[in-house]
């Protein structure tokens, strides 16, 4: 073996679109919506249960520039999802592209498009609609068996029965997971914890709002520019929806402002879609962030209920969770997003567990329906689980970090609670051991008042995730070798701003020895890109990861085949050395160009390679979070001094992106944790509807946060590479919380954890 | 509609606007992408411009306001604006880049006003300037970067 000339992976490489990003290019999706694209507005339903009992758009259809305006009377009564997951999805076919039936506040009532925004307004406002309100079912605790049905429809239909869903329940899943006796091992602990924990439904807040244009293309196809982390999921719900083959649809992802899962479902795909069938003319729709806010794809709200048992020595026997999850007005995500509260949680603790349970209900409710949001149920889940570990430490008056070291699982164990996968790669003990030590836990815990009357107190969590959908999520990467040895390589994986494009072209430069700059990414085009599911689920990096590296293999073999050929040599006796093959022992070699010009003359032998991916376990990174903060126990204010944050995402492919991902997550943690309460009034509506009331954490609302790795190496993954993505959005709530415990005494259960819940809480 | 003539990045212009447009939706109509709008509640900084060399939210200026003023883009700062650039993706900072013009041009305004900001400074001066992917601390690593690179090249 020769020595390696690049080694793309490890270097912190800037993003291949970075000139374009930073100087404001025009490469987003409104940016490039042809001219003279009609605006598409929706009229949504001010009720939060109603049936629209008459609908008249007469006079808006005769307004100004009007196009059309549509309603339930036009739309094909054929149900789909909006959820962007592979087929067979668990989540319910449960959706209309405009129903008779409204099932939340802002569902959409008609469609209008004009020449003009303020054309389409002006006509909206002449559509009248008379709505027979009905009761509606707000309380997800009320939900099952409610004599109130959301979904009585007949054509309602879930294509996984086995997940537990029944409409004349409200039940969107039911399911239970076990292992041992966990009654019989609770009642040998010698102290259970007890409690309720609850999270609300997160907007995710990327700053580009949900927004495609559509139209028809030159082969009569309709084409969709989205900005989605699914393009294929996309192609075929529209096809669902719209009631058309999948064969007339064709989906461009466009650089994309961000997601965190939010468009990992098809918001607002559909409704230019239709209007482009109906009228032949280019659509698009830009919702407001008002929009966003109130009639999207956010977290799961949960109820979770956790017993844990432990001896007064202070190991963990037994863990029993029971999740309610609020899946709102339609079904996207609900099956699934509930399953990571306990699988992703109750592993951690894997080491001396005898016994657990994970029960779930998820349930259907007349509000905003609920979708993929970054952590995707662990975040919740880890939230309750490593609050009742920091709680079982108070109880037991031990060092958080203490209980942890003992319980935590360790490499090689096989985790019952993860699908009985086993922790192949783990330095979760080394995590938490560096987390401590950058916080300077020893010295700091629990809490010391400051002399201005503050106390500062510090608080820790451990997360795991996922790293792709075991069995389920597929990448394909296809890369061909162009003119003078360039390498052309396209992906389906949706790089929404995290770098997987850049990822993803290190590690091709790494498998083909040759420079970043020599692979040409492109992005996704369902006409042209080989197939992926999309990025979500912490799935890039490790499962494309692996079809980059399958695909090189691929294609070195082709390369040297060329090389040899040309050399007059066997292809025994030929080496790919990255810019060239070389007779293996001999002098001469023919150059990568030579062999890439070549392969464009006469046919002599197509040179490219596309291989999928796909894994059946799905590695968990692991990560340890320690939060100090500054309480002032006159107002209950809690200022966020210092955060640290250590993970392992196995090999860390790209350094500075891995550290921006680990930050950014850890802020929407702490946005969670301490500020964003997503809130609707008695009626049902949204009344956080802009960032004047659902606040996110602006630069000053954290001084300091560090990030570190603790590599482990995983060798089902590209170069020992798991995920990041999602992971290192889970610590700060659970840390904070007790950080909160240590400096006031309250204990907050609720998120967000809040100035008022802290003055008025009782202390414990 | 009414006739508003001003400045654009150094170019006379005259655009057509209602009378409640804002200068953010007369400058996407006159084809500036840079700007982008986050919010319609002037929270998130996305469609900062400058306005007579002062950093503005584009979406808070009504179109009519702009008669006879010189109105600069990110369009209009290429080469400026290359540096700083380079110092955020050289931290991976601009991430989904959605929120990058805006803050590129509260960050030239900051150099211009402070160059030698500290911390603190920074952090209040671009607090308006909101980002979701980064969690700021890439950009202030980054903004840092170019204020002392700025300095050293007015030094030199």
């Amino acid at each position: 073996m020769t020595e390696k000339k690049f080694q793309p992976v490890g270097a912190g490489v800037r993003k291949k679109d970075a000139a374009a990003l930073t100087m404001g290019k025009p490469v987003y999706t409104e940016d490039i919506a042809p001219k003279g694209c009609l605006c598409v507005k929706l009229l949504h339903s001010p009720h939060a249960h109603a049936m629209i009992e008459e609908i008249d758009v007469s006079r808006a259809q005769k307004a100004p520039g009007v196009a059309c305006v549509l309603t339930y009377k036009d739309v094909p009564d054929v149900r789909f999802t909006q959820a962007g997951q592979t087929y067979p999805e668990f989540s319910p076919y449960d959706r209309l592209i405009l129903d008779r039936h409204l099932r939340c506040v802002g569902d959409p009532v008609a469609i209008v498009a004009a020449q003009t925004e303020r054309q389409a307004l002006a006509a909206m406002r002449l559509i009248k609609v008379s709505y027979k309100v009905l009761p509606a079912v707000l309380d997800p605790m009320e939900a099952i068996d409610n004599e109130t049905i959301i979904h009585p429809e007949e054509n309602w239909r879930a294509l996984v029965p086995s997940c537990g869903a029944d409409n004349k329940r409200n039940l969107v899943a039911q399911g239970v997971d076990e292992q041992g006796d966990i009654e019989a091992e609770l009642a040998a602990c010698d102290m259970v914890i007890d409690r309720v924990y609850t999270t609300k439904a997160n907007q995710q807040c990327m700053m580009e709002t949900f927004r495609a244009f559509t139209r028809m293309d030159t082969y009569g196809r309709l084409e969709i520019v989205a900005s989605t982390q699914v393009p294929f999921h996309v192609r075929r719900i529209i096809a669902t929806a719209l009631d058309i083959p999948k064969s007339q649809v064709r989906v461009v992802k466009p650089r994309i402002g961000g997601g965190f899962g939010a468009k990992q479902t098809a918001v607002c795909e559909q409704y230019p879609a239709i209007v482009t069938m109906k009228t032949g003319l280019p659509a698009m729709l830009v919702y407001t962030r008002e929009e966003s806010m109130t009639l999207s794809s956010p977290r799961h709200a949960m109820r979770m209920h956790v017993r844990l048992g432990a001896m007064k020595d202070g190991t963990i026997r037994a863990i029993d969770l029971h999740t309610i999850s609020n899946s709102g007005a339609y079904g996207e995500h609900g099956p699934t997003t509930v399953g990571l509260s306990g699988h992703k949680s109750i592993p951690i603790y894997t080491h001396n567990m005898k016994a657990f349970r994970f029960a779930w209900d998820v349930v259907y409710t007349n509000t905003m329906s609920a979708g993929a949001y970054r952590g995707y149920g662990a975040t919740q889940g880890l939230f309750a689980v490593e609050s009742a570990v920091n709680e079982l430490a108070h109880a037991l008056d031990m060092d958080p970090a203490k209980v942890r070291e003992m319980n935590i699982v360790r490499e090689g164990e096989t985790m019952p609670a993860y699908y009985g996968e086993i922790a192949g790669s783990c330095a979760i003990d080394r995590c938490l051991a560096r987390a401590k030590e950058m916080i300077g836990w020893d010295e700091k815990y629990p809490a010391h008042t400051m002399p201005n009357g503050h106390i500062r107190a510090v608080g820790m969590a451990l997360a795991m995730q996922g790293s792709g959908i075991s069995g389920v999520d597929t990448g394909a990467v296809m890369i061909r070798l162009g003119d003078d040895g360039v390498y052309n390589m396209a992906i389906g994986a949706t790089d929404m701003g995290t770098g997987c494009d850049t990822v993803l072209a290190q590690m091709a430069a790494q498998s083909l020895d040759c420079s970043v700059e020599n692979i040409t990414v492109h992005g996704v085009d369902t006409d042209t890109s080989p197939y992926d599911c999309g990025s979500y689920a912490s799935s890039t990096t490790y499962v494309t990861g692996m079809a980059v590296v399958k695909t090189c293999e691929e294609l070195r073999k082709k390369i040297t085949r060329v090389g040899a050929k040309l050399l007059g040599i066997a292809e025994g006796d030929a080496l790919f050395e990255g810019d060239c093959v070389r007779e293996a022992d001999g002098e001469r070699s023919v150059s990568l160009t030579e062999i890439a010009n070549a392969h464009m003359m006469a046919g002599v032998e197509d040179i490219s390679a596309c291989v999928s991916s796909g894994s059946p376990i799905s590695p968990p990174p692991f990560m340890a979070g320690c939060a100090e903060i500054d309480l002032d126990p006159l107002t209950g204010e809690v200022k966020l001094v210092d955060y640290v944050g250590v993970v392992d995402c196995g090999t860390v492919i790209n350094p500075n992106l891995a550290r921006v991902q680990t930050e950014g997550g850890l802020m929407q943690g702490i946005g969670m944790a301490l500020m964003e309460c997503p809130t609707m009034n008695e009626r049902g509506r949204t009344v956080t509807n802009s960032f004047l009331q659902y606040k996110i954490p602006a630069r000053v609302d954290a001084v300091s946060v560090r990030v570190e790795f603790e590599p482990s190496y995983e060798k089902t993954g590209p170069f020992g590479a798991k995920s990041i993505g999602e992971c290192v959005i889970n610590t700060p709530a659970p840390a904070i919380a007790d950080a909160v415990y240590n400096a006031s005494g309250v204990r907050v259960r609720d998120l967000p954890i809040t100035a008022e819940k802290i003055l008025l809480g009782d202390r414990e | 509609m009414m006739e508003i003539r001003f400045t654009l990045n150094g170019r006379a212009v005259t655009a057509m606007a209602e009378a409640d447009d804002s200068l953010y939706t007369v400058l996407r109509g006159l084809g500036i992408s840079s700007v982008k709008c986050g919010c319609e509640t002037t929270n998130c900084g996305l469609c900062t411009v400058h306005m007579d060399g002062q950093a503005v939210l584009s979406c808070s200026i009504p179109a009519p306001r702009c008669e006879g003023h010189s109105i600069v883009t990110l369009e209009g700062l290429q080469e400026e604006a290359k540096a700083l650039g380079g110092c955020l993706a050289d931290e991976g900072a601009e991430q989904c880049g959605f929120c990058a013009p805006g803050l590129m041009m509260n960050v030239l305004a900051l150099a211009k006003e402070n160059p030698a900001a500290t911390d603190e400074e920074i952090d209040a001066y671009l607090a308006g300037n909101l980002c979701r992917c980064s969690g700021y601390m890439s950009q202030r690593r980054a903004v840092k970067k170019y204020l002392a690179m700025a300095a050293g090249e007015v030094r030199a």
